[in-house]
Parts: structure tokens; C-alpha cells; sequence
């Protein structure tokens, strides 16, 4: 019962995080989808992965999500979607129907939590997913880094306009031209 | 209904709101969000299968896994989305669609 509450719960919020016109709003419906649906996966048995989930997708991403807004603005785009609304509300019943008959029913035999530690999973069994989760968070830095970095915006003038530009200059009786100078890789990084 | 049973349709909801966002939605930070939604869908159907197979700890991990790729995809589409508004000044993909057939 608990859990068929939480799910209906964070499927509900789900749901006005897509139907919210303002995008702060949608952030904090996804904020309660996080914070609910740790608390699902902590009732399951997945401490760690409840506490993780908690403070990364509920705390690090909402804050993400509020900083990008406030930098880039909080416009909203009209009733105008990119497809129909019924062709993608019956697109994906059909699908949820489909991986629903699929998948259901289970045997569930086992609802203990089982044993073994997270920690041993991970670095014996999953060695390599730490490797590439290491991996994962650099690349996320350093493009976050390349993205963010103050940068002028590429407008590069064609060649016949420059050509026109050197003659306009010749004519004006400049003794020396000054060159078209092309930005240069550092300036415009 | 099993507690997996339930715990599956919840998630292949979550990823059912989460491909509708997708579908209908034109901005750019709402594409992130309905992505989120989606992984959110699929971090419970993992540690859901984890537990049902008797290897919580191996459902754990894969989950932990699933939710740094997560971040990373969510920190480098808001940046994405941060640019693109300064350059272009608008956050509707329809709008930068440059190549139109």
C-alpha cells in the first residue's frame, strides 16, 4: 500500500512537471519526483542508493536546474507542441500498455533485501563502471567548462564583404589598409 | 499486486510521462527535465529487478552508476541550453532548426 502511494505519488508529479507552464515550477515538480522517489528506493531496502538519489537528483540537480533558468530566463513557449498531443499521449499508452503485458506477471519470490554490500559490488563486480563513472564526471567537467566559458558570439563577415570593405578604404585614400583581422582560436574561447 | 509489480508500473510510468515531455515538448530545459523523469522511471525498475533477483547490492550499484550519467547529462544539457539561449536568444527548438526539409 505504501508503495502503490509513493508511486502513484511521484507519477503524479511526474505529470505536472511536464503540464507546467513556468519552468521553475517544472524543476520543483521534478525536485518532489527525486525526493519521492528515493523514498521508494529506500523502502525497498537501497539505503545508499535512496541517500545518493536524495542529494544529487532532489538537492544538485534542482539547484542546476534554478541557476540555468535564472541565467537563460523563464519564457514560456505557448500551447504550440511539438507533436499532436493525442498522437503522443496514444503513442506512449500504447507503449506503457505494451511494456506493462510484457513484463507483468512476476514471480516475486524473493522481497527480503538481499544480502551482500554495495561496496563489494562495486568495486569487485563493477570495477569498471567506477573506472567509467570517473571517467563520465571529468567529461561532464571539462564540457561544462568548454560550454560556460565566456565567449563572443562567431559572426564572421563573407568574403565579398571584406573585399568590398578593403576597397571602400582604398578609395577613401587610406595610405595603408588596415588587414580584416580573422578572431583568433584564444579570443574566442 | 506484488510489491515488484507495483514498483514496474510505476517505473514504466514514470518513463511513459517522461517520452510524453519528450514528445510534446519545444524547449530546450524542459527536454532535460522529461530525460530526468525518464531515468528516475528506469533507476527504480533496476533496483526493483535487484531485489526480485536476490542482488540488491548488484542493482545498487548498476543504479548508482545509471544516476551519475544521469547528472552528467542533465549538467551538460542545462550548459547546452544556457548557450544556446545567450547565442541564439530563444530556448524553442522548432526555431533552431536550421536544416529544414
Amino acid at each position: 500500500m505504501v508503495y502503490a502511494g509513493l508511486g502513484i505519488a511521484a507519477v503524479l508529479c511526474a505529470i505536472l512537471a511536464i503540464r507546467a507552464t513556468r519552468l521553475l515550477s517544472a524543476a520543483l515538480w521534478l525536485a518532489g519526483v527525486s525526493a519521492l522517489v528515493s523514498i521508494l528506493l529506500y523502502e525497498l531496502g537501497a539505503r545508499q542508493v535512496a541517500v545518493i538519489e536524495l542529494s544529487v537528483g532532489a538537492g544538485l540537480v534542482t539547484v542546476l536546474f534554478v541557476f540555468a533558468i535564472s541565467i537563460a530566463g523563464d519564457d514560456a513557449l505557448g500551447e504550440r507542441t511539438a507533436l499532436p498531443r493525442w498522437l503522443a499521449a496514444g503513442a506512449v499508452g500504447a507503449l506503457v500498455i505494451l511494456l506493462v503485458g510484457m513484463a507483468l506477471p512476476v514471480d516475486d519470490a524473493t522481497a527480503e533485501a538481499a544480502g551482500g554490500s554495495v561496496q563489494a559490488a562495486l568495486w569487485d563486480q563493477r570495477a569498471l563502471d567506477v573506472l567509467i563513472q570517473i571517467v563520465l564526471i571529468f567529461t561532464g567537467v571539462l564540457c561544462l567548462l568548454g560550454l560556460l566559458a565566456e565567449t563572443r558570439p562567431l559572426v564572421f563577415a563573407p568574403p565579398a564583404a571584406r573585399s568590398v570593405a578593403r576597397q571602400d578604404a582604398l578609395s577613401a585614400g587610406r595610405e595603408q589598409v588596415e588587414p580584416v583581422r580573422e578572431p583568433a582560436l584564444e579570443e574566442v574561447r | 499486486m506484488s510489491t515488484l509489480e507495483i514498483m514496474l508500473v510505476s517505473a514504466f510510468a514514470l518513463v511513459g510521462a517522461g517520452l510524453y515531455g519528450l514528445l510534446i515538448t519545444r524547449n530546450l530545459i524542459k527536454v532535460v527535465i522529461a530525460l530526468q523523469i525518464m531515468v528516475k522511471g528506469a533507476l527504480v525498475a533496476l533496483v526493483a529487478a535487484g531485489q526480485a533477483s536476490d542482488q540488491l547490492a548488484l542493482g545498487q550499484s548498476l543504479a548508482m552508476t545509471v544516476i551519475v550519467a544521469d547528472t552528467v547529462v542533465a549538467v551538460i544539457g542545462l550548459a547546452f541550453a544556457v548557450q544556446v539561449k545567450r547565442v541564439r536568444g530563444t530556448l524553442d527548438l522548432r526555431a533552431l532548426a536550421e536544416l529544414r526539409g
